[in-house]
């Protein structure tokens, strides 16, 4: 099967000399929700601008669906929608009017164009907000707004750089269940985020970038399972004077009503219920102390950085 | 992208432009329709009846055709320049750098708005002067084949100050220091025959000097130039600015890293 996105041996130099890519090989199966990571700089977006056309490349090869941005880019453009990081959108014109000139670019009647501002208007909650200038809309709203932008041409391949940025914890949640529906539906999605949370939640595979290399190219759960343990915070019922020794687990005291224990991947939650049974600590709620694969990442570029 | 779709593409973009300057109509028509209100004023009436004939015509008739053409070419070179540098300014040129649509397309559209614009606002000119010249038509395909040409190429030029412009000042420069000298030098208030040889042949290196002149025969029938000549001359500079834009555009100058 075709690849959504094939990426090799890419490279990019900017004209001042700065080093963007240093021959990044990518794939990115059909209907994947796939996560772009890496540091402040590493190159995602370099990368995602090469895909769209909006930054030339110095050199290597891109495919979408099979086409070659090249040699075929009006097939290509056509399959991709995109969300960029920074608003890009004519703060004076009414969000309807945005949304139907993007939908004209890729040849879309007028008439069918005002139909499909609708559809995805309402999907994303925008649709009072039609005849308002995009200036006035809100940060989220905004974002929602590109989003809607970016599906008025019905692309095979979605890309995201940083969709959540900025957007409160309502939004992101809301914005999350409607990009799983579209994956879900078979669109190919791939996001670049500082969320890391957002990207273990959502994405099937994940490719960390960092100073211009792929340094990780795999699937989610092959990444997490990499993690040797996870730390969870336990909130006690009543304060316990001295540290309990829990069998195989590592136990700290934030303070008297809560500690941290360390599970052992392959321990299992149940060992640790045992063990705390035995020493009667009765445990009110629980929660992971960090995200995974927060964790992972931070180990990885740090590893990398002082070998 | 098929044809059909190529042509949908355009409309958008010129849509776009169109209601861009209709909407803001108090900045983009109106002010040029005051501004001949005083020339016709000073220059016509005031000064113009001292002046008395030019070519045999009255002052005022001369250089009425010199007046409406000069708003054509500000106002189609504002427009573009305005409109391409805004997009890159806002970042919402990306919304079309990303799509299918060709750049040719884009240039198209572009200079389809500053072409509108043109039109419109010459037509609203004209009909200013009407209240101060006697303006009677001798060729109306002249006069509206020199208007769609010259808001072409200055649509064009305007296009090309957008791409290179990287702050608002650079968007004033070349129309304050280089389109207002020529425009006034390119015989709207004076025949050239009126000058010395040496800047009459000077004169004839303006390229504004033959879309004036040939505008002006559109109207009343005498041209200080050749026609033909002046058609040629506003032909080659419309296809090399449009070369010109083209190789801009594909380079992504100004637009792509």
């Amino acid at each position: 099967m075709t690849c959504a996105l094939e990426i090799t041996n890419l490279h990019k130099i900017y004209r001042n000399g700065f080093v963007a890519l240093r021959g990044i090989d990518l794939h990115v199966e059909q209907g994947d929700f796939f996560a772009l990571l890496g540091p402040n700089g590493a190159g995602k977006s370099t990368a995602i601008g090469i895909i769209t056309s909006l930054i030339n490349k110095t050199d290597g090869r891109v495919s979408i669906y099979g086409h070659d941005i090249d040699t075929h880019f009006a097939e290509a453009k056509s399959c991709i929608g995109v969300l960029p990081q920074e608003f890009n959108f004519n703060i004076w014109e009414p969000i309807e009017e945005i949304l139907v000139n993007q939908a004209g670019y890729y040849g879309i009647e007028r008439s069918d164009a005002y139909s499909r501002a609708e559809h995805w208007l309402r999907q994303l909650g925008l649709w009072d907000k039609r005849h308002e200038i995009a200036r006035n809309l809100s940060g989220g709203m905004k974002r929602r707004m590109m989003i809607a932008r970016a599906l008025m041409h019905d692309p095979r391949l979605l890309i995201l750089d940083e969709p959540t940025a900025g957007v409160d914890i309502e939004n992101r949640r809301t914005m999350w269940d409607f990009l799983t529906r579209l994956n879900q539906q078979g669109m190919t999605i791939i996001l670049t985020t500082h969320y890391l949370e957002e990207a273990e939640n959502l994405c099937r595979n994940i490719a960390i970038i960092d100073e211009g290399r792929v340094i990780e190219h795999t699937s989610t759960r092959a990444l997490i399972n990499r993690l040797g343990n996870e730390t969870f915070v336990l909130d006690l019922e009543s304060r316990v004077a001295e540290l309990p020794h829990l069998d195989c687990h590592a136990v700290r005291a934030i303070d008297g009503f809560t500690l941290e224990v360390d599970i052992d991947q392959g321990a299992g939650i149940s060992s640790l219920f045992d063990a705390l049974n035995h020493t009667g600590i009765k445990v009110l709620s629980m929660r992971n102390k960090t995200n995974r694969l927060e964790q992972l990442f931070m180990q990885m570029v740090d590893d990398r950085r002082h070998p | 992208m098929s044809a059909s779709k190529q042509w949908i593409a355009f409309k958008t973009i010129f849509i776009k432009e169109f209601l861009r300057f209709i909407r803001i109509w108090k900045q983009t028509i109106l002010p040029p329709m005051v501004t001949t209100s005083l020339y016709f004023i000073i220059f016509g009436n005031l000064i113009g009846g001292r002046i008395g004939e030019m070519e045999g015509y009255r002052y005022v008739d001369f250089i009425a055709p010199g007046l409406i053409l000069m708003t054509v070419i500000t106002q189609s070179y504002a427009n573009t320049v305005a409109s391409f540098f805004g997009a890159k300014f806002q970042r919402h040129i990306e919304e079309l750098m990303v799509s299918p649509t060709p750049d040719y397309i884009i240039i198209f559209g572009y200079t389809s708005g500053g072409i509108a614009r043109g039109i419109i606002v010459g037509f609203a000119v004209t009909i200013v002067s009407m209240f101060f010249a006697d303006l009677g038509i001798h060729n109306f395909a002249i006069l509206m084949s020199i208007v769609v040409l010259t808001a072409t190429l200055f649509s064009l030029a305007g296009i090309i100050n957008g791409v290179y412009a990287k702050t608002f000042d650079d968007i004033s420069i070349i129309p304050t220091f280089i389109l207002a000298p020529l425009t006034y030098l390119g015989g709207i208030f004076y025949s050239i025959s009126l000058l010395p040889e040496f800047w009459q042949d000077m004169s004839l290196a303006n390229p504004i000097l033959y879309m004036i002149n040939a505008f002006r025969y559109g109207f009343i029938g005498i041209t200080d130039i050749d026609l033909w000549f002046s058609y040629g001359i506003i032909l080659i500079f419309i296809a090399l600015l449009y070369a010109y834009t083209m190789y801009l555009v594909k380079a992504g100058h100004g637009i792509r890293s």
